[in-house]
């Protein structure tokens, strides 16, 4: 049984090196201000509390769908990336823990949230925990979390946290949540909430390898003999 | 160095007219435009292989090949691609070896996997396939090219018994092939395997991707014992629109690019020429773009520039090929002679690898015995009889073990 890590101290290690998980932002927002960034940036802030609290240092990336909208459409119809849409996408397949937010629209996340998305490689969130949200005009799209954006993150096969923060018009007013409320739990005790199981998460798996900046995928070689014979 | 032109026969109507060459306009006119690109000092023509509108690249390339063959002097005529993963490696043996006695040897290949997903179906093949299609194909093709009387069993084509190919390839040497591919580490893999060259379109991805192919084949052909990494054979694409003044170049080539097929209504043509190797000024800058290319990748054996897509008049690409012709061609050979080692091979050349052969120095599959790929087969070999025997004996003590229980 002394093998079984001590869950209480994640990080586990010197305290004089402290660890760092990177989470990385995705706002699927098109508007300025957004309230999906507003969303997503307090899930991460929640997120970086709580991975702060455990002694471990969180970096936290922001990706802004929309300043890519134009990089984003042109890479779906074309194998060339820019420089910067290649960077998000970078931080995206090397995050320890994703936090992505998509406003509703006709019942789904945006279609240039998807096309977003479908840039990732298939692989690359393979057991990454992801953490999401969504914002709408009303609470009664709050099951978009679960009719359309787990299953586009089960797809990629990542963690995806049980817990989401879904924020319709009506829970931005209501950030002190009255005791007297009779809708649901105030919006930034559900980010709390859901911030705090993040950093569970996060902070429990080993942090991911990193590549420097701007150096690219490494390529897999599989010996031709293994090809040849077939497998 | 040898530069080339490569074709993919797309028909496209002209932006600025509206008019569509006939699909007989256009077969004629690539035949005017490999000739000229021979009387404009080109050493190659390579072309597509199509079996879909709109494209009139021929589904059988040699069909072609052939028929410039008998028109030209010297042009080295090959294909960019020919389509390993649909086609019967049985035909691909017999067709360009047969092209290769018509032409006296000025013949060679580029495979390529196709990326047209409804194409495979049409051949009885499945595009998910791809790379174990590209990699049996190819080793038959090989075999067909290097051996007599094979008996040959696979997954995706009848068995062959005691089959020899006819016509054997010219003085018993196959043409020199290159493997391409974008992105797919097992062909540069494969290219490595067999000494082959490895030839990377460079058209419409950005340069780092370009690299990591490259770089990679070189470091597994040392690994196989060919050579070493830089004495590797890469080829390289490219695309280019020139005039005298660049501005001009940027005002008559941008309606052609906006509406070109695969990357027109996409970025603009500033974004992509800077993402992309696509060069559109005046001959001094298509000349320095191209020479960064070998800062990329290194010394490298062949330059093919993509000139006659697009819906460009065959006017206008004639006059291309005049310009790199005269213009850009003698001072890159100047350049990049200057520049190459000595140890780093020309492109080869009928007449270099039936030397090569002769002198019992054409690459070895897999590589020659010493070579760092041969010596980690041997000792996994070593390896893997010492566990056997490993296991064999332990399997006899606990036997002896038990009978003495017994």
């Amino acid at each position: 049984m002394e093998d079984t890590p001590d869950l209480g101290s994640p990080a586990g290690a010197d305290p004089f090196t402290p660890q760092a998980r990177h989470l990385v932002v995705v706002s699927g927002g098109l508007g300025d201000p957004s309230s999906s960034l507003m969303l997503a940036n307090r899930m991460a802030t929640a997120a970086a509390d709580h991975l702060s609290a455990e002694g471990i240092v969180p970096e936290v990336h922001v990706v802004e769908i929309r300043l890519l909208a134009t990089e984003i459409a042109e890479a779906t119809v074309n194998p060339s990336r820019s420089a910067a849409l290649q960077a998000a996408l970078d931080q995206v397949e090397q995050a320890d823990g994703i936090v992505t937010v998509s406003p509703t629209f006709k019942a789904s996340y945006s279609g240039l949230f998807k096309a977003f998305w479908d840039l990732v490689d298939n692989d690359a969130l393979r057991g990454v925990p992801v953490l999401l949200g969504a914002t709408g005009g009303t609470p009664r799209h709050s099951l978009m979390i679960d009719t359309a954006l787990r299953p586009l993150f089960s797809y990629l096969r990542s963690k995806v946290l049980s817990s989401s923060v879904f924020a319709a018009s009506d829970d931005w007013g209501e950030v002190t949540g009255g005791q007297g409320s009779a809708r649901t739990t105030p919006l930034q005790h559900r980010i709390d909430a859901a911030g705090e199981d993040l950093a569970s998460v996060v902070g429990r798996l080993p942090a991911r390898p990193r590549r420097a900046t701007g150096e690219a995928k490494p390529l897999e070689v599989i010996p031709f003999e293994q090809l040849l014979r077939g497998n | 160095m040898q530069f080339g032109i490569f074709t993919i026969g797309d028909i496209t109507t002209d932006p600025t007219n509206g008019t569509t060459p006939t699909e007989h306009q256009r077969i004629k006119d690539t035949v005017r435009i490999a000739k000229h690109a021979e009387q404009a000092g080109f050493d190659v023509f390579a072309t597509g292989q199509h079996h879909n509108p709109p494209f009139v690249a021929p589904g059988n390339p040699p069909t072609l090949l052939a028929f410039l063959a008998a028109q030209t002097e010297k042009l080295v005529l090959s294909t960019a691609t020919t389509l390993i993963t649909t086609m019967d490696p049985v035909r691909l043996a017999e067709d360009y070896s047969y092209l290769q006695h018509l032409a006296e040897g000025r013949v060679d290949l580029t495979m390529g996997r196709g990326n047209t997903g409804p194409v495979y179906p049409w051949f009885g093949k499945d595009i998910r396939q791809g790379i174990p299609l590209a990699v049996e194909n190819y080793h038959l093709l090989y075999r067909l090219w290097h051996e007599e009387n094979i008996d040959w069993q696979g997954r995706f084509r009848t068995p062959l018994q005691d089959f020899t190919l006819t016509p054997q390839p010219l003085d018993g040497v196959a043409p020199f092939v290159w493997h391409g591919s974008i992105r797919s580490a097992e062909i540069a893999e494969q290219a490595a395997y067999y000494g082959d060259g490895f030839f990377h379109n460079n058209i419409f991805w950005n340069k780092e991707h370009i690299i990591q192919m490259v770089q990679l084949y070189r470091q597994r052909y040392e690994y196989y014992g060919h050579g070493q990494a830089h004495q590797a054979y890469v080829g390289l694409g490219g695309q280019a629109f020139m005039a005298k003044n660049s501005q001009d170049a940027v005002k008559q080539f941008r309606p052609y690019f906006d509406n070109a097929p695969v990357y027109g209504h996409g970025p603009s043509l500033e974004q992509f020429t800077k993402m992309t190797p696509l060069t559109v000024g005046s001959p001094q800058q298509v000349i320095e773009r191209t020479l960064e290319f070998r800062d990329w990748v290194g010394d490298y054996q062949r330059q093919m520039f993509l000139m006659d897509h697009a819906g460009l008049p065959t006017d206008v690409v004639l006059e291309q090929l005049d310009l790199l012709g005269e213009e850009v061609l003698p001072v890159l050979r100047q350049e990049f002679a200057k520049l190459k080692p000595a140890d780093v091979p020309e492109a080869p050349t009928h007449e270099f690898l039936v030397e090569r052969a002769r002198r019992g120095e054409a690459p070895v599959p897999g590589g020659k015995e010493g070579s760092p790929a041969r010596k980690d087969a041997q000792e996994r070999a070593a390896q893997a009889a010492a566990s056997t025997a490993d296991a064999t004996s332990s399997a006899s003590t606990s036997a002896s073990t038990s009978t003495k229980e017994n």
